[in-house]
């Protein structure tokens, strides 16, 4: 029960977060924080020995039992990978974030329950095993970070950026959702390993392909996929350490994740190979491409980070092949899934410290804005050489870790040229063209990120703060994770034994039985010249020649049209198309006029009736029951028919209402012939009755409105009551001409006298057999009757005083 | 100038009886022959209302002191109770009880919980008639 328990940990210390900021606050509540992620990485590290085997463990808490829906903590390679990250950067973050923010001018209690809600959802989307929960702790995930986002809500652009974060990633979700929903249709189990054990039988379900897109669509919105990632460089106003946390090493990398996890389902298709492949890749260089337009620091790191989750998921596209082929011709392809792994790593640990670094250089400098900045190599000497090994790890240089992930991706992408399913050798012979170009922007900025910072001249006078070097505790954790890199570089099979085969393994499930069968062994040096090295040298030659010539095409960029992009189909999307044309919309059929909402509804149901009466073929005339027609009926009618003309058409109003009790009249003489005393006796009365309070109306008429003209001829509305009338018409006939079962009129014709002890069978139903619809009348009318009593006499709005 | 009505009001006041006397005689024989609380009420309310016009409101509510929404809520009371009266003794919600009786002057009689009911029908039909015209009619 504990291992469920430690995902609801940080909840549970978020509850006292404001108490500790109100209640001691000559601490900073950050230092109460750290507690957390601290316990929480000793607690996944005693995991690593039994993981690192390749065991799973598993702990299941039922929450509604009766609809297979449970908390599960599933640690295998993966989850415990990711659980370590989460609660490892975590603590770093927290760390940095004690530094970063200030005790006295911000709102710490609101950012650390933020923080501390982020972690618990993370660590229940990496842990989950049922995929109910998954989908809750994922949407907690968006929500916390919408708070994270706009934790400085006084700004316009932290509301517009986490706004739109969360538009696109709930957008996702939702789509993620059916996708699940649709799964677990297809399996009848929510467990994702009570899926993957049946994944050869799923494929061939129709509803297969769907639920993949769904799933797929969750997972790029989430990872910033194109051209979905136009959310995280605008999530970028959130606090530094936030950037850090979410943006570069934890929720972005869910979807990551989410595509690792299901690759054993769904990699059997054609479809998720080329879809999670391309699109990673169509990614990794867009992001590399426009992010040397960028002139923010975090911008830079933005499209970089949706640069670099493009390759992993490119890789781990490429690594689902390794489902599609046998022998030794695979090894490559379960090399892609390692080098996803291993680049995931790498990338939260450079990716982080560089966060951590823009952060640095903003609050020590005040902006972030790189035209203003240069020549803080002297002044910030620890902050550069972090910077120094984040970039050159992110250029994929030696001896830092991006080198080693970076050569295996490239292996990758040269492999898969060469193969010859699902039309890969047609276009496979693009990946590593792209590849290899999106590499050598990534190259050029990240020599652009760090060298436009910290060399040149700058103009160190004019910055807002004069600048110098951060404090220690600030420069802890990017110092730790800096060293990381380098460490990472020299022991990586250290790293690959205990962390990323086990991740392999549950990547790839069935084609390995123990951690040990992954036959990989990383090397910086593979002892001969490969092709991928070739590529290296040419991607740091053409890199360099392109950097020194940075000033005189990064123009370049300025062509590209300004309205063509994403972020403004985004705005189209959201505020043209949702907010003004919806809006002009409805406002074209909601015009507030009765009459127009009276014709929608009863020409709708003119129009429904009389379609289902045809549709069903339920139309019928028959007049074998009928009786005869006497002559004096017929008088009747007529005077009907005239009264209702006159009523329609009459040219004053009290013609109208004179008309009106003409008809009624005639009504209740039709009752008199056809035998219903009492409703004719009723109808009487009650027609005068209304008829008086008709006049009463028209005599309160206001005088200058009281305009005598006929009632406007209206087409539409000509149509609908027609329409109207030969519905009722069409139902009564077809009504008349097909009775089903006998009427029960003849019990009480029987049992009037016998059991009632009356003789009026219309008063003795209304009172005795079925009384209790009376009761209700009678109740009806006596609300009205308070109803328009209380109308009258209590007026507060005119009269208010005379109450 | 003062109207004179006199010939008016002579009227309504030998009328209003025989109006009235008509509308307990449908409340009365309702059971039997075509009638009963609604009509009756109906019939009762305007007597009253020919009242009405013939004098004033002011006079007809000195003549006829009644509060005219107690008389609903009387009205409902009364249907309500006796329909709910047969749930004390075990039956089903709204059954009713009858028998017949040898009064003195009318002989051989049925008396029929059902009059009861009707009853309620009759005073709040009455009751909502006569504050929907004296509520309008107050009003200016």
């Amino acid at each position: 029960m504990f291992q469920v328990f430690c995902i609801f940990i940080p909840l549970l210390a978020a509850i006292f977060m404001p108490f500790f900021f109100k209640k001691i606050s000559s601490i900073h509540t950050g230092w109460f924080v750290l507690v957390v992620p601290v316990f929480l990485v000793i607690y996944y590290a005693t995991f690593v020995p039994a993981i690192s085997k390749g065991d799973t463990i598993i702990e299941q808490l039922e929450w509604i039992p009766s609809l297979g829906i449970s908390f599960v903590s599933y640690l295998d390679g993966l989850s415990l990978l990711f659980s370590l990250l989460i609660s490892g950067i975590g603590a770093l973050v927290v760390l940095y974030s004690i530094y970063y923010l200030d005790r006295t001018r911000e709102k710490l209690h609101n950012f650390y329950i933020y923080l501390l809600m982020f972690m618990c959802a993370m660590l229940g989307v990496v842990q989950s095993d049922n995929m109910m929960t998954l989908y809750l702790f994922w949407e907690l995930t968006s929500i916390s970070s919408f708070l994270l986002i706009g934790y400085w809500n006084n700004r316009d652009k932290s509301r517009f950026g986490a706004l739109k974060s969360t538009m696109i990633t709930v957008a996702g979700g939702m789509m993620m959702l059916g996708g699940f929903v649709l799964l677990s249709i297809m399996g009848d189990t929510f467990s994702i390993r009570e899926l993957i054990a049946q994944a050869p039988e799923l494929v061939t379900n129709d509803l297969f392909v769907v639920a993949l897109v769904l799933i797929l669509l969750g997972a790029f919105t989430k990872s910033a996929q194109f051209p979905f990632y136009i959310w995280l460089p605008d999530a970028m106003e959130a606090p530094t350490p936030v950037s850090a946390y979410l943006h570069s090493a934890t929720m972005v990398k869910a979807g990551i994740y989410l595509v690792a996890r299901f690759t054993p389902i769904f990699a059997q298709s054609e479809v998720w190979v080329w879809l999670v492949s391309a699109t990673g890749l169509l990614t990794l260089f867009w992001g590399s491409f426009f992010a040397l337009k960028q002139r923010d620091l975090k911008g830079i790191l933005a499209f970089s980070t949706v640069s670099q989750l493009g390759l992993i998921m490119s890789l781990l596209g490429v690594g689902a092949i390794a489902y599609h082929v046998e022998g030794a011709e695979s090894s490559i392809f379960k090399y892609a899934a390692f080098a996803a792994i291993f680049h995931l790593i790498n990338h939260a640990t450079f990716k982080g410290s560089l966060f951590m670094i823009a952060g640095i250089v903003d609050h020590e400098t005040g902006t972030r804005d790189i035209r203003k900045l240069g020549g803080l190599m002297s002044i910030m000497p620890v902050s550069f050489t972090v910077a120094i090994i984040g970039s050159f790890s992110m250029a994929g240089l030696p001896p830092f870790n991006g080198f080693l992930s970076k050569e295996m991706f490239l292996t990758a992408m040269i492999s898969i040229a060469q193969f010859d399913l699902f039309n890969f050798s047609t276009w496979g012979i693009l990946f590593p063209i792209i590849a290899w170009i999106a590499s050598v922007f990534t190259f050029i900025y990240s020599f652009y990120f760090v060298f436009k910072t910290f060399t040149g001249k700058g103009n160190i006078e004019e910055l807002p703060h004069k600048p110098h070097e951060a404090p220690v505790g600030m420069l802890i954790s990017p110092v730790i994770l800096a060293g990381l890199v380098v460490v990472l570089f020299f022991i990586p099979n250290i790293l690959a034994d205990t962390f990323i085969k086990p991740a392999v393994m549950a990547i790839q499930p069935f084609l390995y039985s123990s951690p040990e069968q992954i036959n990989i062994h990383v090397a910086a040096w593979h002892g001969e010249i490969t092709t991928e090295l070739y590529m290296t040298f040419g991607i740091i030659a053409l890199g360099l020649v392109l950097y020194l010539t940075l000033a005189k095409w990064q123009k370049m960029y300025n062509l590209f049209p300004s309205k063509l992009t994403l972020n403004n189909l985004y705005d189209f999307v959201i505020y043209e198309l949702f907010d003004k044309w919806v809006a002009r919309l409805s406002g074209q059929y909601m015009t507030g006029s009765i009459r127009r909402y009276l014709s929608y509804m009863l020409g709708s149901i003119a129009i429904i009736v009389i379609a289902t009466l045809f549709i069903q073929d339920a139309f019928r005339v028959s007049f074998e029951d009928a009786s005869p027609i006497r002559p004096h009926q017929i008088i009747v009618i007529l005077v009907l028919v005239v009264g209702t003309i006159t009523t329609v058409f009459a040219k004053s109003r009290i013609t109208s209402i004179v008309a009106l009790g003409l008809v009624g009249y005639t009504v209740s003489l039709f009752f008199v012939m056809f035998n219903a005393p009492d409703l004719a006796l009723t109808q009487l009365v009650i027609e005068t009755i209304s008829v008086a309070l008709f006049l009463l109306a028209f005599y309160h008429l206001p005088q200058y409105r009281k305009e005598e003209e006929r009632t406007r001829f209206r087409f539409s509305r000509a149509f609908v009551s027609i329409a109207v009338g030969v519905m009722v018409t069409l139902v009564a006939l077809s009504a008349h001409s097909q009775k089903f079962i006998g009427s029960i009129s003849e019990y009480y014709k029987e049992t009037v006298y016998s059991l009632a002890g009356g003789g009026n069978i219309v008063n003795v139903i209304l009172v005795d057999y079925r009384g209790f619809d009376t009761l209700f009348e009678v109740a009806v009318l006596a609300i009205a009757g308070i109803g328009i009593f209380a109308m009258i006499k209590l007026r507060l709005s005119t009269k208010g005083d005379k109450l | 100038m003062k109207t004179n009505d006199v010939i008016m009001q002579f009227t309504a006041k030998l009328v209003f009886f025989i109006i009235f006397f008509f509308a307990v005689h449908l409340f009365f024989a309702g059971h039997y022959t075509p009638g009963g609380g609604f009509v009756g009420g109906l019939v009762t309310a305007s007597a009253i209302v020919l009242l009405i016009i013939a004098f004033d409101l002011k006079t007809v509510q000195t003549i006829l002191p009644i509060n005219y929404i107690n008389m609903v809520a009387i009205g409902l009371i009364l249907a309500l109770g006796t329909a709910a009266f047969s749930m004390f003794t075990g039956k089903p919600f709204f059954t009713h009880y009858y028998d017949y009786f040898n009064l003195p002057i009318l002989g051989k009689t049925s008396l029929h919980t059902a009059a009861l009911f009707d009853l309620g029908v009759y005073l709040v039909v009455v009751g909502v008639t006569m504050t929907i015209i004296q509520t309008i009619g107050e009003d200016e």
